[in-house]
């Protein structure tokens, strides 16, 4: 009877070998994986392994790489939800920071102020210069719109722009589109891109290979999440068609505060948790106002994201962090992430 | 006159003197006793304008108080005025001369509409 159990054990060990991994190393895999697990789909049929960044990254043109988005910093709120979100911002920071892997950028989603004062805009850049990563990319929020026609942030982040802050930029192969929904609102409506936003972005996929793998990202989302609160965008069904063509799209947004998902084919829809106040889940309160929770949970609600695009992969892994755990400011990678979004 | 007239009299008096009163009306009004023409209240809490439309004579000034916790704006959907940001306790105001309908917005969260009646 020991004979078998050995036998099954050494099977079991043999099966372990066969796929490349001996124990030592899956064990290393899961050290790090204790983080997450990556759930793909291959054939139709979801498939789960532990997700390991291996160190050895291939650098260079059309390799690997990843990025953080962080959202909602709200710089100059100061009300019980959270009375000093500069030192949450800078907590998202650390995190950023002491991640194994250097993300090659950081993008912000939008709402880096609370009153688009200049004041909150100046703290905003003290805070970002101590990032390890030096290119930021920005998307304004409806918070930072509020000097006329949002001229305080576009000064200071809408370089090379057009309109109210949109633009693109390619990355190791992959496109990123920066979308600016939150201007010229209208009353009762929700996001909004208008038309000449939309004949812009249709100008600027127009030409490129299907393969290419395209990441939209705007401050409110484009899919419609909860009409009540303005959580959606009126025009992104049209945005959305000239994506249909590309094999994967993600797109990455915030102004919820909360983490919501969906995927639709072969776009991928991710809301990011804001790094200053959390917000309540739809239909749960009267309004979408800043939530209060206990203060030794704050740090669980507030989050960053970090992306990583595989180039095997045909969309992009993402996984959400939170600041940190039972209270404790994690600035290191302690705090478990939760993996979301998945290779197709 | 007999005592009992006298006492008929003077009771009478004071009866007639209330009654006359009754009639002319409530005419003992103080100033917050009733909305006075001049000023009308919007108060903004938990993303809704409230009273959401309200109805006022020309002349009025109607006067918008942030109780939210969040900044919002009052715009005029026809251009008509426009706040700077309303942050929280703090108010905006403007003065309806002509009669009209005017909707307006919070142009940060569209959602939130509201009207002012003015005629």
């Amino acid at each position: 009877m020991p004979d078998k159990t050995q036998d099954l054990i050494d099977q079991k060990l043999q099966d372990l070998n066969n796929d490349g991994v001996d124990r030592r190393g899956f064990l290393k895999c899961m050290a790090w994986a204790g983080t997450g697990l990556v759930w793909t789909m291959s054939g139709g049929i979801p498939v789960s392994r532990a997700f390991a960044k291996s160190h050895d990254r291939k650098a260079g043109k059309g390799g690997d790489f990843s990025f953080v988005q962080i959202s909602d910093s709200h710089i100059g709120f100061s009300k019980p939800a959270n009375p000093d979100v500069t030192a949450t911002l800078q907590t998202a920071i650390n995190k950023i920071n002491a991640m194994p892997d250097k993300p090659d950028f950081i993008i912000h989603t939008g709402d880096l102020s609370q009153l688009s004062k200049p004041s909150e805009f100046d703290t905003l850049d003290q805070v970002l210069k101590g990032a390890s990563a030096k290119q930021i990319y920005f998307v304004p929020g409806e918070r930072d719109m509020l000097s006329d026609n949002g001229d305080e942030y576009l000064q200071r982040y809408g370089k090379g722009t057009k309109g109210n802050g949109w633009y693109s930029f390619d990355h190791e192969g992959v496109h990123f589109v920066g979308l600016v929904n939150v201007a010229n609102l209208k009353a009762g409506g929700m996001g909004s891109l208008g038309h000449e936003q939309l004949e812009w972005f249709e100008d600027d996929l127009k030409g490129r290979s299907a393969s290419t793998p395209i990441v939209l990202f705007a401050h409110i989302p484009l899919w419609t999440i909860y009409p009540d609160w303005g959580w959606g965008t009126d025009d992104s069904e049209q945005a959305l068609s000239y994506v249909k063509r590309f094999g994967s799209v993600t797109v990455l947004n915030g102004h919820i505060h909360q983490i919501m998902q969906k995927v639709e084919g072969k776009v991928s829809f991710h809301t990011a948790m804001s790094t200053a106040f959390p917000q309540p889940v739809p239909g749960t309160a009267p309004s979408a106002g800043p939530m209060k929770v206990p203060a030794d949970q704050l740090q669980r609600v507030l989050g960053i994201t970090d992306v990583n695009y595989v180039v095997s992969g045909r969309s992009l892994a993402i996984v959400d962090s939170p600041l940190g755990d039972s209270g404790s400011s994690a600035s290191g990678g302690g705090a478990p992430g939760v993996v979301n979004s998945f290779f197709g | 006159m007999t005592r009992k007239n006298v006492w008929v009299t003077s009771l009478a008096t004071p009866v007639v003197i209330a009654v006359l009163l009754s009639l002319v009306g409530p005419a003992s009004v103080t100033a917050n006793d009733q909305p006075s023409a001049a000023n009308a209240a919007v108060k903004i809490d938990n993303f809704v304008f409230g009273p959401q439309t309200i109805t006022i004579p020309a002349g009025t000034t109607v006067t918008w108080t942030n109780s939210d916790d969040i900044p919002h704006t009052v715009v005029s959907t026809e251009g008509v005025f426009k706040s700077k940001v309303v942050d929280t306790d703090e108010k905006f105001s403007y003065t309806f001369t002509k009669a009209g309908t005017y909707p307006y917005y919070c142009s940060v969260h569209p959602k939130m509409t509201g009207k002012v009646v003015v005629q």
